[in-house]
C-alpha cells in the first residue's frame, strides 16, 4: 500500500529498499585473490542489501526531512535549551589545527588545541568565580558523575564516608538521583514549597549525621531562582557537607551572578545549553565541571596547564598537586570539537554579549508567561526565570489533557514544550524559548497556543484526534513502553 | 476482620491479624496513567514505615511506594511483571503489590481512614 502523504515519502528500512541480488559497487577483479586469502575463500552471499548511490542518497535525505531542529523552526523544549547553534562555531571548529589532531601525538605539535583549552578553562573559571575547572567529562550527566566523584573522593579524604545521605529535590533532573545512587550514596528526596522552592525546613529536618550534600539545580526546573541557596550553602558547610549545582541552568545567569559566590562547590555545565553548541543527535555532548576551592585537589587528570606560554598535559597524578585527585575520568582529554565552538561563541559575544544572552533568554521567557497568562495557567505566581511552567488547570472539564494539547501543537506547525515534567506540577507544560527568538516569532507561538485555547471550548475532540500532519500519527506509547520492539524482524537476508 | 488504611502518597494496607497486602488507590493509578513497568521487592526483606519499598512507572512518570507498614515482606504479585496494567484495570484488588508481615501494629495508627484519605483526594 502507498503510505506517501504528497511529497513527504513513507520511508522503508535500508533492508527493504536494497536487494541481495543487486550491488551498488564496481570493484576490479583482484589477480589472486583465492590465494591471498587462502581457506577464507568463499562464493556464498553475505546477505547485505546492494544500494545504488541514489538509492542511499535519497534514503538519507527523506529521513533528513522528517528530522525537527532548531534550524527548522521554534524549538520550545524547557529545561533542554533548543538554542540556534551560529555557523561561525562550525567554521572555527573545522580548522584544521582542530580538526585533524589526534589525542596521542606529541604535544609540541598541538600547542594552539592546549591554549584553547586552557582558554575555554579560564573563562569558564572567571564565569562562574569557581577555583578549577575539568574540560573531560563527555556530556552534563557525566559531568555530574564527575561533581559527585569529586565529593566522594572528599569524604573518602576526611574518612567520612559514612555520610551516605545526598538529599535531592523533587523538582530535581532524574539524573540527579541516579548519579548519587550510582555512587552508593542514599538519596532522600526534599519537598518544593507552594511556592516551587525548595522547602528550606524540610531540608532542614533531613541533615543529620549522614549527610554527605545535597543536589541543587539553580534556576530550578519550575524556571524559579532558589532565593534560599545562600542559606543553604551556608547549612550544608556547617553540616559538614558539599554542595552541587546542577548547571544546566546556568544559561539564566550567566554574566549576571557567580556560582562559586553562593557558596557551590561542583557544578557541572552543560556546553550544548549555555554556551550554544549542537544538541542532541548533531552533539556530542559536553559537561566540563567546576570546583571551589574546597573540592580543587579532587578532581581528575588530565589538566592542561601554561609554563610560561608552553602548555603541558599534567596526567601523573603523582605530582604534588594532584595526589588526592580521583584519578582519571575519561581515556582521553574531552570534547575537543566543542570546545571550539563554545569557546567561538564566548569570544564573539564576549562578556557583555553573555551576560545579554541570559537577560533575553529571561525576557523572552517572561514575555511569553505575561502573555500567555489569560489563556494558559503559570504555576507559579512572578516573574520566572529563562522558561515558564504551566499547569493544566486551563485544561479542566475540557477532557484534553496535556498530551493532547501537545498533540494539537504539532499540527500548527509548533514542536511541543516538554510535557508531564517536573512531576510537581500536574500536567506541566514548561516552554523555553531561549534568546534565539524574536519578538515576532514569539508573537506568532503565543497566537497560535491562544487560538488553541479558544478552541478547546469549540471542538474538543480535534484535540483527542491530533496530530493529522505528521507522517505517523497518535503513537501506541503505552503499548510501545509495555512491549517494545526493540529491533527490525523479518526473515534474515543471509542465504544459508 | 480486614482493616484498610491509606496514606498520604496513596498507598493501601488491608490489614489481617498480623499480615498486610499492600496496593496503590484508584487515584493513584489514575494519576499515574498507563502502567509500564513494576519493580517490587526481593521476598524476605524488611522495610521500615515509610520507606521506599517498590517502583510504579507509567507512560507519564517512575513513582516510588513508600511502605505503609514496618515488616517482612513474604509474598510479591508476580503476575505484575508481566502485566503491570492490572493495577490500572483493578488497583483495589488484583492489582496488589506485595504482603507483608507487620511489625508493629500501633504504627497503623500513622496511617489515614478511608474517609479521612477521600477528604485528602477531595472525593
Amino acid at each position: 500500500m502507498n503510505k506517501n502523504k504528497g511529497l513527504d515519502h513513507d520511508e522503508q528500512l535500508l533492508f527493504e529498499v536494497g536487494d541481495i541480488n543487486k550491488t551498488g559497487v564496481d570493484l576490479d577483479d583482484i589477480d589472486n585473490l583465492d590465494q591471498m586469502i587462502g581457506d577464507s575463500f568463499s562464493e556464498n552471499e553475505i546477505g547485505l542489501a546492494g544500494l545504488s548511490e541514489p538509492e542511499t542518497i535519497r534514503h538519507y535525505v527523506r529521513l533528513s526531512r522528517k528530522n525537527y531542529s532548531i534550524d527548522a523552526g521554534l524549538y520550545p523544549l524547557g529545561s533542554c535549551t533548543m538554542k540556534h547553534n551560529p555557523r561561525l562555531n562550525e567554521k572555527m571548529a573545522r580548522l584544521e589545527g582542530f580538526s585533524d589532531i589526534h589525542p596521542l601525538q606529541p604535544i609540541s605539535t598541538c600547542q594552539g588545541a592546549l591554549e584553547l583549552i586552557d582558554l575555554i578553562s579560564s573563562w569558564l573559571k572567571e564565569l562562574t568565580g569557581m577555583a578549577a575547572v575539568t574540560m573531560t567529562p563527555k556530556a552534563g550527566a557525566q559531568g555530574e558523575l564527575c561533581g559527585m566523584m569529586a565529593i566522594k573522593q572528599a569524604l573518602l579524604d576526611r574518612n567520612e564516608l559514612n555520610r551516605k545521605v545526598v538529599l535531592v529535590p523533587d523538582s530535581a533532573h532524574g539524573t540527579n538521583p541516579a548519579t548519587a545512587a550510582f555512587l552508593g550514596f542514599e538519596v532522600k528526596t526534599i519537598k518544593s514549597n507552594d511556592k516551587g522552592l525548595i522547602d528550606f525546613s524540610d531540608f532542614k529536618d533531613n541533615i543529620d549525621e549522614n549527610f554527605a550534600g545535597v543536589m541543587i539545580t539553580n534556576p530550578n526546573t519550575c524556571g524559579l531562582f532558589e532565593t534560599d541557596i545562600v542559606k543553604i550553602s551556608e547549612l550544608t558547610h556547617k553540616s559538614g557537607g558539599y554542595l552541587y549545582c546542577d548547571g544546566a541552568n546556568f544559561n539564566a545567569v550567566v554574566g549576571k551572578l557567580k556560582p562559586g559566590d553562593l557558596g557551590i562547590d561542583a557544578m557541572h555545565i552543560n556546553l550544548h545549553k549555555t554556551f550554544s553548541t549542537p544538541h542532541g543527535g548533531g552533539g556530542p555532548g559536553s559537561g566540563p565541571v567546576v570546583f571551589s576551592d574546597r573540592l580543587e585537589k579532587f578532581c581528575p587528570t588530565p589538566l592542561v596547564k601554561n609554563i610560561k606560554g608552553d602548555f603541558i598535559l599534567v596526567e601523573d597524578s603523582s605530582e604534588k598537586d594532584l595526589a588526592k585527585s580521583f584519578g582519571r575520568l575519561n581515556v582521553f582529554h574531552g570534547q575537543m570539537g566543542m570546545f571550539v565552538r563554545a569557546m567561538s561563541y564566548m569570544l564573539s559575544h564576549g562578556a557583555d554579549g553573555l551576560k545579554q544572552v541570559s537577560e533575553d533568554a529571561v525576557l523572552n521567557a517572561n514575555y511569553l508567561r505575561a502573555s500567555l497568562s489569560s489563556h494558559l495557567t503559570p504555576a507559579f505566581d512572578g516573574f520566572c526565570m529563562h522558561e515558564i511552567l504551566f499547569s493544566d488547570d486551563f485544561l479542566k472539564d475540557t477532557g484534553v489533557e496535556t498530551l493532547d494539547f501537545a498533540k494539537a501543537m504539532i499540527d500548527e506547525g509548533y514542536h511541543p514544550m516538554t510535557i508531564y515534567f517536573p512531576l510537581v506540577i500536574h500536567g506541566a507544560l514548561l516552554v523555553e524559548p531561549t534568546e534565539t527568538e524574536s519578538k515576532q516569532s514569539l508573537d506568532h507561538f503565543i497566537n497560535t497556543l491562544c487560538d488553541l485555547v479558544e478552541r478547546l471550548k469549540k471542538d474538543s475532540d480535534s484535540f483527542k484526534a491530533a496530530p493529522v500532519f505528521t507522517p505517523i500519527r497518535r503513537l501506541d506509547e503505552t503499548q510501545a513502553a509495555r512491549k517494545p520492539v526493540l529491533r527490525w524482524k523479518e526473515e534474515p537476508l543471509i542465504a544459508v | 476482620m480486614t482493616d484498610i488504611f491509606y496514606t498520604k502518597d496513596h498507598e493501601w494496607i488491608k490489614v489481617n491479624g498480623d499480615e498486610g497486602v499492600v496496593g496503590i488507590t484508584s487515584y493513584a493509578s489514575e494519576q499515574l496513567g498507563d502502567i509500564v513497568f513494576v519493580e517490587l521487592p526481593e521476598k524476605g526483606n524488611s522495610f521500615d514505615q515509610g520507606k521506599d519499598v517498590a517502583v510504579i512507572e507509567s507512560v507519564k512518570a517512575a513513582s516510588e511506594i513508600y511502605s505503609p507498614a514496618s515488616g517482612e515482606i513474604f509474598e510479591t504479585n508476580s503476575s505484575l511483571e508481566e502485566k503491570p496494567e492490572i493495577i490500572n484495570e483493578d488497583p483495589l484488588d488484583s492489582g496488589w503489590l506485595y504482603k507483608i508481615i507487620i511489625k508493629n501494629k500501633d504504627e497503623l495508627k500513622n496511617l489515614m481512614s478511608e474517609e479521612e484519605y477521600k477528604k485528602l483526594i477531595g472525593a
